[in-house]
C-alpha cells in the first residue's frame, strides 16, 4: 500500500532554486495549469504545497528554493532517491480562455510556474507577453522555456545585471499606458503579487494571482490556508489557489504565512546541527 | 474497565481506557440475559449479533466471539472504543432498566483486541466476480463499504486523499481515545480482503469524474470534513484554528513530536475551545495534552452539550474548564491571538430540538484572555467531489441525496456516512455504508444476471 514516489531528474538551476521531476503518473494524468500538488518527504515530514510546473509522460516537475527545513532537506534528494507521498493535482486549474493580449508575470522561483500558464493561454489563441523578474542574472530560471512558449519575453533584474533594470511592475505599467492588456497573471512572492496587481487595479484589467498560504491537507479539510477575498473567507487550497488579485486581502496572508516563524527557525536549526553532525553519512547535496 | 489517572493521563497521548480482563470480560458477558428479542441488536447500527457474541465470551470462547462480531462489523476494535453505546446497544439494554446494562462495548473491544493478540482469522471471501467497485474515502463509511464488497466477491479499490487511511479515525480522533496502532491492524484487515487502496488520490483531481463512474457501482464515503468557522472578527488571526485542522496537525501531523516531526502547532498556554461536541472535546483534551489550560465555550448549558457523557466526564476529569451559557462575539489581537470576547446567554423557550433557545444578554460581553481559539462548531460534507459530479443531487446541507438504501439520484452510484447525513458518528457511518454497499452488491448481481 507504499508507493514512493521516485526523483527521475534533480537539476540546481540557480543558487538554492531547485527542479524536480517527479515520478507521479496520477499528477501527471491530469494536471493542468495553475494546480498544485502537496508533498511529505518521509514518515517525519510535514506536507507542503508546490505548484505544478510542467508535466512530460509521468513525470511532474516542481521547482523550490531551499529556504526552510523541508526544502532543504528535499533538496539534499537526488535523481533516484524518492519521495513518500505525493497528492495532486490539487487546486482549481487556471482560468484559460480567450482573452485577447495576455501578461503572465513571474517574480523568483515564482518564474517556475509561469510557462505552463503562458503554453496554455497561447494555445487558447492568446498572444503572451512574459515579463520575468528576479534579484540578479544568477537567479533567473527557464528564460528560454518561457521564451519559447511567449510572442514575447521581457527580462527584469532588480540590479539591472540583465535585461531591464527594474521591476516586473514597471514593465507592467508601461504596457498598460501604451497596449491593451485583457488579462494579467502574477505569480511571484506575496508582497511581489500585492505591489504588482496594484498597476492592473485603475485599469479594470483582469488580474490573477497565485496564492501560497500555509497548507496541510491540501483538499479543503482543515482551513490552515485561509484567505480573504473579497470580504469573503475562502480556502486556496480547494477554492483557488488562483484568485482576482484586486479582491485579495495580501496583508492578512502575509501575516499568516508567518504563523510558525519561530517553529520553522527551531526545525531548519535542529536540520543543520544534524547534518553536521551526520558528516559524511548525511544530507547529500547533488 | 478502568481509566487512568487523570493526572497521568494528561501528560501523554496514550489510551485512557484500559480494558477489560478476561476475567472480567466472562463474569460482564454472563449478566446477559440471552433475550429472545434482543433490542440491543435493533439499538446496532451494524446489526452485531451481541447475544451471541456474549454467550461465547461467556463460555470462555473468544475466538468464536470474535467470529460473531465479524460477520456483521469489521471494525470492533474501533467501535468498542469510539461507539456511543450509551444511547444504542447498552441504552436499550434491559439489565439497564434495574441495574447497569452489560457493558457491550467494552466487550467488543476486549473480544477484538484478544483477537489480534492470538492471531487474527478473516472471514470468508466470495469468488471473484469480475466486477470493478470504486470506494472514495478510506474513513468509516468507505473501510465498511470496501469490506462488505469484497467479502461479496467484487474487485474493491479505495481511493484516499490523504497520506493514511482511516479518515477521521486517523486525522479527527486523538490516540488516548482510539489508538492509531489499533485504527492501522483492524485497516488491515480490511485490506487483506483483498481491497486495493490508493493513498494521495483526490478523486475529482487524480482520478477524474469519468475514470470514476467507468467503475461498475461507485461508494461515496468522503465525509464532512468542511469546517465550519464562526464568521466573527478575528477569525482569520494567527492561532486561531479549526478543530479539523489543530487535530490534524497532531493526530495525523504528530505535530505533538515536534521538532522530531516537521509540522508545527501553536502551543499555546491558554486554550478557548468553542462547541461542546465530540469533537470539541477531543480538541480541548488534546491541547490540554500540549500544555495549556482549556476553557470550553458553550452558548447553552453543560446539559445540553452534545459531546458523549463519557467524553464530558473525562475532559472534567483533566481539567477543561467550561464556560456554559456564553456565546464569542469577536476574537482579540492581531496578528496574534490575545483573547476572545463573550457575551453571556440566557437560555429562553426550547427549540425543535427539545433544547432551550440560547439569547443574548444585552450589556454582559467579558473577554478571556487565551492565545489559542479552536472553533470545534461542526463540520459539512466535503463539497469538492460532490459538485463535480454532473446530475448528483444535492441536498440542502450541501449533502449527497440518497433514500433510505445510500441509493443516490445517480444509477450505480451510492454515499453513505457523514457525506450523506451530515456530521453524525462513527458507526452511524459504517451501518449505513454496510446499507449501501449491499445495495450495491444486490445491484451488480442483478448486473451478473442479466449479462
Amino acid at each position: 500500500m507504499t508507493e514512493l514516489y521516485a526523483i527521475a531528474r534533480a537539476t540546481e538551476i540557480a543558487d538554492k532554486i531547485f527542479e524536480f521531476w517527479i515520478t507521479a503518473p496520477h499528477v501527471a494524468r491530469h494536471a493542468r495549469a495553475g494546480q498544485f500538488v502537496v508533498l511529505r518527504i518521509d514518515e517525519h515530514g510535514e506536507r507542503i504545497p508546490l505548484t505544478i510546473s510542467a508535466v512530460e509522460g509521468d513525470l511532474v516537475r516542481v521547482v523550490f528554493m531551499a529556504v526552510g527545513k523541508t526544502t532543504t532537506q528535499l533538496s539534499s534528494l537526488g535523481a533516484g532517491d524518492a519521495i513518500r507521498d505525493v497528492a495532486g493535482p490539487l487546486g482549481k486549474p487556471s482560468e484559460i480562455e480567450q482573452y485577447g493580449t495576455c501578461m503572465v508575470i513571474g517574480g523568483g522561483v515564482g518564474i517556475a510556474c509561469t510557462p505552463i500558464i503562458a503554453q496554455e493561454l497561447k494555445r487558447a489563441g492568446n498572444k503572451v507577453i512574459g515579463v520575468i523578474g528576479a534579484r540578479n542574472e544568477s537567479l533567473l530560471i527557464l528564460e528560454d522555456e518561457l521564451r519559447a512558449v511567449c510572442n514575447e519575453l521581457v527580462v527584469c533584474t532588480d540590479d539591472g545585471s540583465k535585461g531591464f533594470h527594474g521591476f516586473p511592475a514597471d514593465i507592467l505599467k508601461q504596457r498598460l499606458a501604451e497596449d491593451t492588456l485583457d488579462a494579467v497573471w502574477i505569480i511571484g512572492p506575496a508582497i511581489m503579487m500585492k505591489i504588482t496587481s496594484g498597476a492592473t487595479r485603475p485599469y479594470g484589467v483582469k488580474t490573477f494571482v497565485s496564492l501560497n498560504p500555509i497548507m496541510v491537507d491540501g483538499t479543503g479539510m482543515c482551513g490552515s490556508c485561509r484567505v480573504t477575498v473579497g470580504g469573503e473567507t475562502k480556502f486556496a487550497c480547494v477554492d483557488g489557489p488562483e484568485f482576482d488579485a484586486h479582491e485579495v486581502d495580501f496583508d492578512e496572508l502575509m501575516q499568516r504565512q508567518r504563523i510558525y516563524t519561530a517553529q520553522e527557525q527551531e526545525s531548519m536549526g535542529r536540520y543543520h546541527e544534524h547534518t553536521c553532525r551526520c558528516g559524511e553519512g548525511g544530507a547529500r547535496h547533488e | 474497565m478502568s481509566k487512568r489517572p487523570a493526572s497521568e493521563r494528561i501528560q501523554d497521548f496514550r489510551e485512557v481506557d484500559q480494558g477489560l480482563s478476561a476475567e472480567e470480560a466472562v463474569a460482564e458477558a454472563a449478566r446477559c440475559l440471552q433475550c429472545k428479542k434482543p433490542k440491543c441488536v435493533e439499538g446496532c447500527p451494524v446489526t452485531i449479533d451481541i447475544p451471541g457474541f456474549l454467550a461465547d465470551v461467556a463460555a470462555g470462547n473468544f475466538r468464536e466471539a470474535a467470529r460473531t462480531i465479524k460477520q456483521d462489523n469489521m471494525l470492533p476494535a474501533i467501535c468498542g472504543r469510539v461507539c456511543p453505546q450509551e444511547t444504542q446497544c447498552e441504552g436499550v439494554c434491559i439489565l439497564g432498566i434495574k441495574d447497569k446494562p452489560v457493558s457491550i462495548g467494552s466487550l467488543e473491544r476486549f473480544v477484538a483486541d484478544w483477537e489480534y493478540d492470538h492471531g487474527v482469522e478473516l472471514p470468508e471471501v466470495a469468488p471473484s466476480t469480475g466486477k470493478r467497485v470504486a470506494v472514495v474515502g478510506s474513513g468509516p463509511a468507505g473501510l465498511t463499504a470496501a469490506a462488505e464488497l469484497a467479502r461479496a466477491g467484487h474487485s474493491v479499490t479505495i481511493f484516499e486523499s490523504l497520506h493514511e487511511a482511516g479518515g477521521v479515525l486517523t486525522y479527527g480522533i486523538p490516540s488516548f481515545r482510539l489508538p492509531k496502532d489499533v485504527v492501522a491492524r483492524e485497516i488491515e484487515q480490511v485490506l487483506a480482503l483483498g481491497v486495493d487502496l490508493k493513498l494521495n488520490h483526490l478523486v475529482g483531481r487524480s482520478v477524474s469524474v469519468d475514470e470514476l463512474l467507468a467503475f461498475d457501482a461507485v461508494v461515496l464515503g468522503t465525509g464532512a470534513g468542511l469546517p465550519y468557522f464562526m464568521g466573527i472578527e478575528g477569525d482569520n488571526l494567527n492561532g486561531v484554528y479549526s478543530a479539523n485542522e489543530y487535530l490534524t496537525r497532531v493526530n495525523l501531523m504528530h505535530a505533538d513530536r515536534f521538532p522530531d516531526f516537521d509540522t508545527p502547532v501553536v502551543r499555546a498556554s491558554r486554550v478557548a475551545v468553542v462547541g461542546a461536541g465530540n469533537v470539541a472535546m477531543d480538541a480541548a483534551r488534546v491541547a490540554r495534552r500540549l500544555g495549556a489550560r482549556v476553557f470550553l465555550i458553550y452558548r447553552r448549558r453543560e446539559e445540553d452539550f452534545p459531546a458523549r457523557a463519557a467524553e464530558i466526564e473525562n475532559a472534567k476529569e483533566e481539567g477543561i474548564e467550561f464556560l456554559t451559557c456564553a456565546n464569542p462575539v469577536r476574537i482579540l489581537g492581531g496578528p496574534t491571538v490575545t483573547g476572545i470576547e463573550c457575551v453571556r446567554m440566557e437560555m429562553c423557550e426550547p427549540d425543535q430540538s427539545g433544547r432551550p433557545t440560547p439569547r443574548p444578554i444585552e450589556g454582559s460581553t467579558f473577554s478571556l484572555d487565551v492565545d489559542a481559539v479552536i472553533e470545534a462548531i461542526g463540520q459539512g460534507p466535503n463539497p469538492l467531489l460532490i459538485h463535480l459530479i454532473p446530475g448528483l443531487a444535492i441536498g440542502r446541507k450541501g449533502n449527497v441525496e440518497v433514500d433510505g438504501e445510500g441509493k443516490t439520484s445517480l444509477s450505480g452510484v451510492y454515499a453513505a456516512g457523514d457525506v450523506a447525513t451530515g456530521a453524525a458518528t462513527v458507526i452511524w457511518a459504517m451501518g449505513a455504508a454496510k446499507q449501501a454497499a449491499q445495495r450495491a452488491a444486490r445491484a451488480i448481481d442483478r448486473m451478473l444476471e442479466e449479462s
